[in-house]
């Protein structure tokens, strides 16, 4: 069998037998082709898609929940309905305390709007009073200089991290704005960064300044806007967002039924939906590309059925001239493999190339729809080992229907 | 070389069955240049194809070469044919999309003779059949005297025992058929056995030996005068 496979007088036969019958070879060729090529771009632009995705999210540690507060909707131990909730520094040292183990971060967060100013440019922008952790929590990519800093924290230092947009706008092209000095509300802030935010951002354009220095001049007390809070891994993130509500609720006294004082988002749960889509799709594009294929091969075997009924007289023939049942059923299981992997291949190769052109049109930019749509070599091969096998199993029945044909009956004059 | 004892030969149809060959008895010598005279569907082509391997009879013997064929599958089957028969058909069945020395060459393939020398051999027996200068050329563009040349070239380039041709001048006209029924002579001058089929008195009186067929049943078997010349010089 594999000195067949390798015999060059083999695949002279097949090609000959290929060449007299281009119309059909073209014709199956297209319907493998088309499949595979499917397959490719499909699931490359699937993975474009989750590429953008992971960039989105990528900045977030993924288990994380953010919560807010509302007003109460029951009224409470002697408390009315509509009462106004406000977080305490207080709260977010007892959930350090009793999710000890399971909260990997807490990040206590205040924010206002301000006017910004670097002489004579200036602008109002959101300005966040923030610890060091939120960069664990949520990834600043710094441009220039640091991030916020335990000292920054201790010392209430007038410090500012600014946002690039912020930068863009208060200082001139290529300016080197460490060590400046911004005026935000008055008081003179020493610029120690400048970051980058990602394309899912709960800040947006924020200038960030330290949580103790803003208690202290915007006047907040112990009081906190909202939090950001990040499970350790392995920390069922839906139960913890429970368990969290519940203790503020108890903390706040608010009915344990209530649930409009406190508001929230579970990113694990945001995110675990849209991975879900983005499993599905590529479950669907499997689907899809491999109907395709199924579909096309099966061309390509209903195609050799008809040509072993067109070659009836050259397989009575050459049965004559001295060929084997088995010679014959090779060379048409051979014919088969060998149209269903050349179509294959241009397949892949079309389907890279259109995956390069999408890659070229759409995965750049500041604001890529797909990014990276690639394939990799491992689908590539389960792809391309599915179209041989189905290319194998497909030939076996025009090749049985070959060596079915006796030669007197191929041969007869009439 | 080929020795038939009592053969018969019956095709089913539908529930009926055609009873073709009624007990045949005939015995040919290698180096024999015999032909099977009759009239259309009195059995010859039946006849041929079971000594040519590509039928199976129904009852009697059949000896080939000295070895009773029975119970042949095909493989078996395929590799006598290969090893043991030349076949030339009325309509030639040349492959259409080969050229004349890839058709010569073909049988050779399938005894496992490498390309190179294949197509060497092939060419010599084009040659043999002068048609060098044509080797390259496709079957359709070659007037019918010259492809049954190519497929006598074909039958001939395995070296078998016997030539099986069924009606071989059957689609030639006179002056091809001349020339087709010299090749064959000289071929049996060269000591090959040749089976011919026709219904042409004319070219079965070139053979030696014309068996007379008629409903399935041998009615004369006599030597032509050339049988009888060759017959005097071996006695
Ligand atoms: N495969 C077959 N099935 C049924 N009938 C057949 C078959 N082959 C030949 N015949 C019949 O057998 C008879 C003899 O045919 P054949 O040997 O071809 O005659 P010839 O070659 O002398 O013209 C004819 O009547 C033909 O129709
Ligand atoms: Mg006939």
């Amino acid at each position: 069998m594999f000195k067949f496979i390798f015999d060059s007088d083999t695949w002279q036969e097949i090609y000959g037998g290929i060449r007299k019958n281009k119309t059909r070879t073209i014709i199956t060729i297209i319907g493998v082709l088309w499949g595979i090529f499917l397959l490719v771009v499909l699931l490359g632009a699937a993975r474009g898609m989750e590429n953008n995705f992971k960039k989105a999210f990528g900045d977030f540690a993924t288990n994380s929940l953010v919560v807010w507060t509302n007003r109460t909707d029951k009224p409470f131990k002697g408390f009315q309905k509509g009462r106004r909730i406000q977080l305490k520094t207080r709260d977010v040292e007892v959930l350090k305390e009793e999710f000890k183990g399971r909260l990997k971060y807490i990040v206590p967060r205040c924010q206002t709007s301000s006017l910004i100013i670097n002489g004579f440019k200036s602008g109002d922008f959101q300005v966040s009073g923030d610890y060091p952790v939120l960069d664990k929590v949520q990834k600043k990519n710094l441009i220039y200089g640091r991030f916020l800093n335990k000292n920054d924290i201790n010392n209430k230092a007038k410090v500012v991290v600014i946002e690039e947009e912020i930068y863009k706008q208060l200082f001139e092209k290529n300016e080197y704005p460490i060590n400046q000095y911004l005026i935000i509300n008055n008081v003179n802030y020493k610029l120690v960064g400048v970051y980058k935010s990602g394309a899912i951002d709960f800040d947006g354009d924020t200038a960030y300044i330290p949580f103790t220095t803003f208690q202290q001049v915007y006047n907040r007390g112990n009081s906190i806007d909202w939090m950001m809070i990040t499970a350790d891994e392995g920390v069922d993130i839906e139960q913890f967002e429970l368990d969290i509500q519940l203790t503020l609720k108890n903390l706040h006294k608010v009915d344990p039924e209530d649930n409009k004082a406190f508001g929230g988002i579970n990113l694990a749960v945001q995110i675990g939906k849209f991975t879900g889509f983005l499993t599905g799709m590529q479950f669907l594009t499997w689907f899809v590309g491999i109907a395709t294929l199924i579909a096309g091969v099966f061309a390509i075997g209903n195609i050799l059925l008809i040509t072993v009924k067109e070659r009836t007289k050259e397989i009575g023939i050459r049965r004559a001239l001295g060929a084997t049942p088995r010679e014959i059923r090779q060379q048409v299981i051979l014919e088969s493999v060998f149209l269903t992997t050349i179509a294959g291949m241009l397949g892949i190769v079309f389907g890279g190339l259109v995956l390069y052109i999408i890659d070229s049109a759409f995965g750049s930019g500041p604001d890529p729809t797909l990014l990276n749509p690639t394939v990799n070599i491992p689908i590539v091969l389960i792809a391309f080992t599915i179209l041989i096998v189905l290319g194998t199993s497909i030939g076996l029945i025009p090749a049985y229907m070959a060596t079915m044909i006796k030669p007197i009956e191929a041969l007869r004059e009439e | 070389m080929i020795r038939i004892e009592g053969l018969h030969k019956s095709y089913p149809i539908g529930k009926d069955s055609l009873h073709v060959l009624k007990g045949l008895d005939l015995h040919i010598k290698e180096g024999e240049f015999v032909s099977i005279m009759g009239s259309s569907g009195s059995g010859k082509s039946t006849l041929l194809n079971i000594v040519g391997l590509l039928d199976e009879h129904d009852v009697g013997n059949y000896y080939l070469n000295g070895q009773l064929i029975e119970k042949l599958n095909e493989k078996k089957a395929a590799v006598l044919r290969n090893k043991f028969l030349g076949f030339v058909f009325q309509s030639f069945n040349l492959i259409s999309y080969k050229t004349a020395v890839e058709n010569v060459a073909l049988p050779l393939y399938y005894k496992g003779v490498g390309r190179k020398e294949r197509l060497k051999t092939a060419l010599e027996y084009l040659e043999k059949v002068e048609l060098g200068p044509w080797a390259e050329h496709l079957p359709n563009e070659l007037s019918g005297g010259q492809k049954q040349r190519v497929a006598i070239a074909r039958a001939l380039v395995t070296v078998p025992k016997v030539i099986l041709a069924d009606e071989p001048t059957g689609a030639l006209d006179s002056t091809t058929t001349d020339s087709v029924m010299d090749l064959l002579k000289g071929i049996n001058d060269e000591g090959m056995t040749v089976f011919v089929i026709t219904h042409e008195e004319e070219v079965a009186e070139q053979t030696d030996r014309i068996v007379r067929l008629k409903d399935g049943v041998i009615i004369s078997d006599e030597l032509t005068e050339s049988g009888k010349a060759k017959a005097k010089q071996y006695v």
